[in-house]
């Protein structure tokens, strides 16, 4: 009876590498996403890799009635079942500034719409009374900068939430890991300036799959951003307030 | 699609490049990048010199498109994403007993690098090279995708095509039966030129290779170790983790004295009547991966790597290349020499049969000079340097080694008439020249 992964935003390439790491380990896996052509080739390379169960799941953050498929899919499997979020966007600042409706999709995207459907999932989760959910969410959550305070904000009420569920979650046997990823050398970060220290999105999904064996809480991956946050946290307001970092 | 401004190089560190870069992700990207701005398709940079590099242009790094697309287990037909590594496969496919059919000496290069350059490996003498083990590639150019069949007239072009006909997204390709994941190998001292010659001519193995000593001289030249490998089922430790050089080296890393010594230790590991031991996969087909960016050691000048192919009765010639480089005392360690069959499966294709033998050199001193001199030699004895190693060589000299050139060219023409697919590469040796 093995277990099965439902993973969200599938298309990333961070996603993809924990879809991987997960497959080798003769996990199950149901992906997640919007570009349904783009998903099939990746279930394709889970089965070749391990998986015994890699089937593409149609998932928009911003349309709901995408859930509930999913969720009956996993209630026909036995076993545990498991969600990871990979799901999120960040426009330019520049874009948001400009276009305040961007506001709405941006937190949509990263936070409520995988909240609501790790809400609906819930109850089928402690029903199994295992399983795993791992929540994406980025050392950008752990304070608001002048460079991209919409998409922050987004992460920062995703943790604030994942929090709450581990809290509930817990009590019935399953478990939640936030990770706080720094730089990833993903589509996202693609020529964007200023990174440094940029990780290879598989040393970010070995960290998780670390995390969720050791059943860890909060990480930071690469772990020096652990320290590069704790700095930046506590910063004083009225300095930080004049810094563009 | 976004393009980052990037300072990148090939292998050996020695040619440069800035430019543009994209690296797509999905399929449907990739065919947005080349319809939008045609440029070439870009693997993992294993190459040495500057077919992976174009300068104050754009190129398309194929590395995220990396997927494993199906696979039966009865034929061993594989379908891949091109920026798929060979080490990749080959881990994943070994314990269920298939191998990558040819395999180069690094795990890094994509299954589009190994098309592309229609790579070799130590089975070279039995299987040929890897173009001929594909079924088919699809091709993404401007006019959109193209699947190419080998017996397409494109597909030789395209084979040992340097990217020049489009970016290979996807392939379908015939893996070979593997007894196991783990190789039984047997070593053997060689004392000098002839036997080294004779030893390879003699082997029926199915992965051939010699290790040379570049720096024996006079009685040793030559002298080196034969390693002759099986696929077997059994138990090796794993492998562990890769070590990576995280610097790069100052200049006496590999200067000749500690080259000197390293060779001689390396010769002298194998027991005077050799033996024969059971290794991971990796471990034999892949020695040098075990040290990540090991290309630093040379510091940040870099370094070149001589590779030729001479007919098998220019043998004399190549023992007279080798004299010239082990007079020369500024080889690095690790050169190999090898018996190529006919094998070849484009215009283009490096394989002759015959011996081929490759060497490093530090980019520095007469380096550049004793090349271009081992090129010259190369080209009086009927043989051809590999493209995917050269950093140094002229046009004419080229041209004259790869007599399909011009038709090669001509065909390439019809699919990218403004050559926007061209590279450092193509542009130095003019191997787009009608
Ligand atoms: C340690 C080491 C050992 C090696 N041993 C061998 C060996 O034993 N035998 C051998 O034959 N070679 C050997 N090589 C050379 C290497 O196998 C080739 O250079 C190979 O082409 C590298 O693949 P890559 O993916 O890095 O391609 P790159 O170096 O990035 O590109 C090589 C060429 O292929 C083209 N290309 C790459 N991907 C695509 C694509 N998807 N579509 C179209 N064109 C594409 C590029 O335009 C370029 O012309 C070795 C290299 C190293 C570093
Ligand atoms: N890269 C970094 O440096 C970094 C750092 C910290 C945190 N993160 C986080 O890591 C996660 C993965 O990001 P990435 O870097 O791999 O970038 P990415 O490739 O842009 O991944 C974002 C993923 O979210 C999906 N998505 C966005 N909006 C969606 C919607 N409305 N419905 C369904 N799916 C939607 C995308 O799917 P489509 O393919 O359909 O667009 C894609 O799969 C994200 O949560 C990101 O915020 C990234």
């Amino acid at each position: 009876m093995s277990e099965t992964w439902i993973i969200l935003g599938a298309t990333s390439s961070m996603a993809r590498a924990f879809t991987r790491a997960v497959a080798a380990r003769g996990d199950g896996v149901l992906l997640a996403g919007r570009d349904l052509d783009d998903i099939a080739a990746s279930t394709a390379d889970a089965s070749a890799r391990g998986a015994p169960l890699a089937e593409a799941m149609a998932f928009d953050a911003r349309d709901p009635e995408t859930f509930a498929p999913i969720i009956d899919r996993a209630r026909a499997l036995d076993g545990p079942v498991s969600v990871a979020v990979f799901v999120g966007s960040m426009p330019p600042q520049e874009a948001i500034d400009a276009d305040p409706a961007l506001v709405d999709g941006t937190i949509t995207d990263s936070y409520t719409g995988p909240a609501r459907f790790l809400q609906a999932i819930a109850p089928l989760i402690e029903e199994r009374g295992a399983g795993t959910v791992v929540g994406v969410g980025s050392v950008a959550g752990d304070r608001g900068r002048i460079g991209n305070y919409v998409y922050g904000s987004a992460k920062a009420g995703f943790h604030t939430y994942l929090a709450g569920l581990r809290n509930r979650l817990g009590r019935s046997g399953a478990h939640v890991v936030t990770v706080k990823p720094g730089f990833v050398d993903t589509a996202m970060t693609w020529g964007i300036e200023g990174m440094f220290l940029v990780a290879h999105p598989d040393k970010v999904a070995a960290d998780i799959l670390t995390a969720v064996k050791r059943k860890r809480n909060v990480i930071y991956t690469p772990f020096f951003w652990l320290a590069i946050m704790t700095i930046i946290r506590h910063i004083p307001e009225p300095i930080f307030k004049k810094l563009s970092v | 699609m976004s393009w980052k401004q990037a300072e990148y190089s090939g292998w050996g560190r020695a040619l440069r490049a800035s430019g543009e870069l994209a690296r797509p992700e999905r399929a449907r990207h990739l065919a947005a990048v080349m319809a939008a701005s045609p440029s070439p398709a870009i693997g993992n940079r294993r190459s040495y010199g500057d077919a992976c590099l174009n300068s104050g242009g754009k190129a398309v790094d194929l590395t995220r498109l990396d997927r494993i697309l199906g696979f039966d287990e009865d034929t061993g037909l594989l379908d891949v994403e091109a920026g798929v590594g060979i080490g990749a496969l080959a881990d994943i496919f070994a314990p269920r007993g298939w191998l990558p059919p040819v395999m180069p000496g690094t795990g890094y290069a994509t299954v589009g690098g190994c098309i592309a350059n229609d790579v070799h490996g130590k089975n070279h003498h039995n299987d040929g090279t890897f173009g001929a083990h594909v079924e088919s590639f699809t091709l993404v150019t401007p006019n959109g995708e193209e699947t190419v069949r080998a017996d397409d007239a494109l597909f030789g072009v395209s084979v040992a095509g340097l990217g020049q006909t489009g970016a290979i997204r996807s392939a379908r390709i015939a893996m070979k039966r593997a007894k196991g994941d783990v190789m039984i190998v047997t070593e053997r001292r060689i004392a000098d030129w002839d036997e080294h010659l004779a030893l390879l001519d003699a082997s029926e193995a199915t992965y051939t290779v010699g290790w040379v000593d570049a720096t024996a001289r006079g009685a040793g030249l030559g002298r080196g170790i034969l390693e002759e490998g099986e696929t077997g089922s059994g138990l090796v430790p794993r492998p562990k983790g890769a070590k990576s050089v995280p610097l790069d080296a100052p200049g006496f890393a590999l200067s000749p004295p500690v080259v000197r010594l390293f060779n001689e230790a390396y010769w002298r590991r194998v027991p005077g009547n050799g033996r024969t031991v059971v290794k991971p996969i990796n471990d034999f087909f892949f020695p040098l991966d075990k040290i990540r960016d090991w290309n630093r050691l040379y510091g940040k000048t870099g370094f070149h790597q001589f590779q030729c192919v001479v007919p098998l009765d220019a043998a004399g010639a190549l023992r007279a290349i080798m004299e010239k480089i082990t007079r020369a005392g500024i080889a690095s360690p690790l050169a190999v020499l090898k018996r190529m069959g006919p094998g070849r499966a484009g215009l283009m294709s490096f394989p002759m049969e015959g011996y081929t033998l490759a060497v490093d050199f530090p980019n520095r001193g007469r380096a550049a000079e004793l090349v271009r001199s081992l090129v010259r030699d190369t080209a009086d004895a009927g043989g051809r340097i590999y493209l995917a190693k050269d950093s140094l060589a002229e046009p004419e000299t080229v041209a004259a080694m790869y007599p399909e050139r011009a038709a090669w060219a001509k065909a390439v023409a019809t699919i990218d008439p403004d050559g926007q697919f061209e590279t450092d590469l193509t542009r130095r040796l003019k191997l787009r020249a009608p």
